[in-house]
């Protein structure tokens, strides 16, 4: 059977990219699907009334910046992996996780104010909503964080940073995407809180 | 990493992989070999598949003889026999009753024709018929099944509690699933349930991520979509629906979850017990329906359309004939997979839905049926004036077409809301999907057993074992679905105890006597498969390399193909897996890795064209 091949032209290649990082990509839908069930939820059951109204604490566009300051960080990072500056690709992942760390700080925080507000998570499902918008996020962040947190022993075990380029390349490419659903979020809370 | 730049680039680097030194647990236990995880998911699906099988044997029971002595069943069932204190008579606990139905529908739809059916089939053939030397991840491969024989760990041991296992239903609604005190089955039996879906949910989407970059990504040369077996066509948008519903029920469970243990109020308001208000307000139980039927739908799409794809490839080889309509069977697949997603509301005609909103759901819900009467079609015109070749798997796969048609004729008649009226919740429902999704589904799967049985196991199953196995299942299942149809006109609502008390439904008595006796009947011919089974992974018939002369790669490997599956090259593919009985050539079948140069006496003129091209050394195949 085997033998056959050889006789003509071979065929063509097929068209393909890294199945790891297509599984990423695949892995990151799944994800969206939690996400897009739970806001089409949110506002399926908004419209049928008897719902808790409340205004979005300010603070939350403060871990929103930090969210976001932190994908610039870890972006910064995989160009120094690309330019082979290690130091810097190291002292990029601590910044990223520092922020991210201080962002699952402030989402905190946030609730406290919530709970302040009168917003809890047991009661309307207006309140319950948002707490469970933040916290299943805030889940899948500490899972990026932990992500990142094996990228910088990786990158003090190693001595050069060509070792670690595509893993880093994948835990910031998993690393915007969270940063992206937040700020998703946060737009959608903001429309329909 | 380094394995997946290896496959890309260059094959031949993986010559040696048949003769790896491997230990009994990495080979057998943790492996991460598509060949063996797929057998993995095979027998625990098999096992699953008893245990569903007997568990409705037992309310059959009760269905069929309400008035029977059930005290026997006492040392297998315990406390859920109730011995009557005067008469000594047993009875089958009247909650027990519910969990029993519940636990059939989960394990069947899920662990059975899910995690058994996708996990086997699309583990086992997707690299062997793409070309691939394994899955794109044999690690995340392995992680499935074990997240799978956990959640299965789970499932089973709540069958064993006090309070007994979930008893809402395989959809279990709220309010009925999220509070203890509507039934005893929404105690530690609902939270043991949604811990094993959870972990189930996980193994589906590990598994399915796998099967989509695999075939999206790990194709040999020349394997274009459009010379993709009808199979892989099938379990990669299987793969895809399963990616896009399941994430969607992992929310629907947590919030349930949260109402249940952390006093949110998502499925819950206005509820009384005794006379007391709960406090959960402001709970939308139509929201759980919704949430749950979006994953629903498309869910029994994900356990149909991995049978549609194997049956397609088992008659079209046993007809010796092309099949007919290759990319018409690709589209209307495709159309059914994306209307799976714009009709789930048709399951909720009478939650108390918007009437207007119901109208254009019975719209959508009547366009799937155009699809899949084209499906049905192609398969009747791909087996007229064939040369048919009645192996089991054959008669098995024109099993399921018959099943697919008389079960989704009844669909059109659920799909118009106001018809659903009377017959929502009835044995009409339970006809209606035992027909159409659980015995064309199974009798796929079985059809897939018997055909890759050779390739599984070097042996063939036992052919006259095969056919008794296929005449009493069909006309077993047949008895046990159809009289269901005339009951459930008459009215009779599923998942009810007992109808004795009724006066109308006496006179189905005998015919709810003469299902459960099939329903037996059909039990026992299971068992002789899988007795055939596992005698002939041991005993059986030598297997021949290719004993269906079949066109699909998976034939072109050994006859035990090792790690890594192809001892040398990967093979290259040069046509369309159907090139059966070509007018011309010298066999009724023509490989995919045959050259067209290779087969002048056959070629169409275009087909020349490419053969001249394959001479030159240019390459006719188009990447598509
Ligand atoms: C012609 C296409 C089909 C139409 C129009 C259709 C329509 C319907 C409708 C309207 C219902 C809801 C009935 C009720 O609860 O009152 C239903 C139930 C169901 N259908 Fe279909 N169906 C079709 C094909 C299928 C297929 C192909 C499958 C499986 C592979 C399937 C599986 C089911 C299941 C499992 C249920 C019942 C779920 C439950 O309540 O437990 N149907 N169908
Ligand atoms: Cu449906």
């Amino acid at each position: 059977m085997v033998s056959n091949v050889q006789i003509a032209g071979a065929p063509k290649k097929q068209l393909s990219i890294n199945p790891k990082k297509f599984i990423l990509w695949l892995f990151m839908v799944s994800i969206v699907m939690v996400f897009a069930s739970l806001t089409s939820g949110f506002v399926v059951r908004q419209a049928e009334g008897n719902w808790l109204n409340y205004n979005l604490p300010v603070e939350l566009l403060v871990s929103t910046i930090i969210l976001v300051l932190s994908s610039v960080s870890v972006q910064w990072a995989v160009r120094a992996a690309k330019n082979k500056e290690l130091n810097q690709t190291r002292l990029g992942l601590i910044i990223t996780l520092v922020l991210g760390t201080v962002f699952l700080i402030s989402q905190i925080w946030v609730w406290s104010i919530l709970v302040e507000n009168q917003v809890y998570f047991v009661g309307n499902p207006g309140g319950s909503f948002l707490y469970v918008l933040m916290g299943v996020h805030g889940f899948h962040l500490i899972s990026g964080l932990i992500y990142l947190l094996i990228m910088l022993v990786r990158a003090y075990r190693v001595d050069k940073a060509s070792k670690i380029q595509f893993q880093l390349g994948q835990s910031a490419t998993y690393w915007h995407f969270l940063d992206g659903l937040w700020v998703y979020l946060y737009v959608f809370l903001l429309i329909y809180h | 990493m380094s394995t997946a730049h290896i496959e890309l680039t260059d094959v031949m680097e993986h010559d040696d992989h048949g003769h790896h030194e491997q230990s009994f647990i990495s080979k057998y236990i943790f492996s991460t070999d598509h060949k063996t995880i797929a057998k993995q998911f095979l027998i625990s699906g098999i096992v699953w598949a008893l245990i569903g099988g007997i568990l409705s044997f037992i309310f059959r029971l009760q269905l069929g003889f309400p008035n029977m002595d059930m005290a026997w069943l006492r040392p297998f069932l315990g406390e859920w026999i109730n011995i009557d204190a005067a008469t000594g008579i047993g009875k089958l606990d009247t909650e027990f009753y519910l969990a029993l139905v519940t636990m059939h529908g989960t394990i069947m739809v899920f662990f059975v024709l899910t995690a058994g059916l996708s996990g086997t089939f699309s583990n086992f053939l997707i690299p062997l018929q793409i070309g691939a030397r394994d899955m794109a991840s044999g690690f995340m491969n392995m992680l499935s099944y074990w997240f799978f024989f956990t959640s299965s760990v789970i499932m089973f041991s709540s069958m064993f509690i006090s309070t007994g296992p979930a008893s809402g239903g395989w959809v279990i609604y709220p309010p009925l699933s999220a509070l203890p005190q509507a039934i005893s089955g929404s105690g530690l039996g609902m939270t043991l349930w949604l811990v094993a879906m959870a972990l189930f949910i996980v193994s589906t989407l590990l598994g399915g991520i796998n099967y989509i970059a695999t075939v999206i990504n790990m194709r040999t040369d020349g394997m274009s979509f459009s010379k993709l077996p009808l199979t892989i066509w099938a379990f990669f948008l299987t793969a895809i629906l399963g990616l896009l519903s399941f994430p969607v029920l992992l929310s629907a469970a947590l919030l349930l979850i949260l109402d249940r243990s952390f006093g949110t109020s998502f499925y819950l308001s206005e509820i009384y017990i005794g006379g007391e208000a709960l406090p959960n307000m402001g709970g939308s139980p139509v929201l759980f329906q919704h949430l749950f039927w979006f994953l629903g739908h498309p869910e029994v799409y994900i356990v149909l359309l991995p049978s549609l794809g194997i049956t397609s490839e088992i008659i079209s080889t046993n007809s010796r004939k092309p099949i007919f309509g290759y990319r018409a069977m690709i589209g209307s697949m495709l159309g059914i997979a994306f209307l799976s997603f714009i009709v789930w509301a048709h399951h909720m005609f009478v939650s108390g839905m918007n009437p207007f909103v119901g109208s254009i759901f019975v719209l959508l819900t009547l366009i799937i049926a155009v699809p899949s009467a084209i499906k049905a079609f192609n398969y009747i015109t791909t087996l007229w004036k064939g040369n048919i070749v009645f192996t089991p798997a054959m008669l098995f796969s024109i099993g399921l077409v018959s099943f697919f048609i008389a079960g989704g004729i009844t669909g059109i008649f659920l799909g118009n809301a106001a018809l659903d009226i009377q017959l929502h919740d009835t044995y009409f429902v339970v006809a209606h999907f035992h027909l159409v999704m659980g015995s064309a589904a199974f009798f796929g799967m079985v059809a897939g057993v018997y055909h890759w049985f050779p390739k599984m196991f070097g042996r063939m199953m036992d052919r006259k074992l095969g056919y008794i196995h296929f005449w009493v299942s069909f006309i077993g299942i047949y008895s046990v679905f159809f009289p269901m149809h005339y009951i459930g006109i008459a009215g009779f609502p599923r998942r009810y105890y007992s109808f004795t008390n009724f006066d109308a439904f006496s006179t189905f008595a005998d015919l709810n006597a003469f299902i459960t006796i099939s329903a037996g009947v059909t039990f026992l011919a299971q068992l002789v498969f899988v007795f055939n089974f596992f005698y002939s992974i041991y005993k059986g018939k030598k297997a021949t390399p290719n004993p269906w002369k079949s066109n699909t790669l998976e034939w072109t490997t050994p006859i035990n193909p090792g790690h890594g599956n192809w001892p040398g090259a990967i093979p290259k593919v040069y046509r369309w897996p159907y090139d059966y009985s070509k007018p011309g050539a010298k066999d009724d079948f023509i490989p995919q890795t045959v050259p067209y140069s290779e087969t002048p006496e056959s070629n169409l003129p275009h087909e020349q064209e490419l053969a001249e091209k394959e001479k030159k050394g240019d390459t006719g195949i188009k990447v598509e």
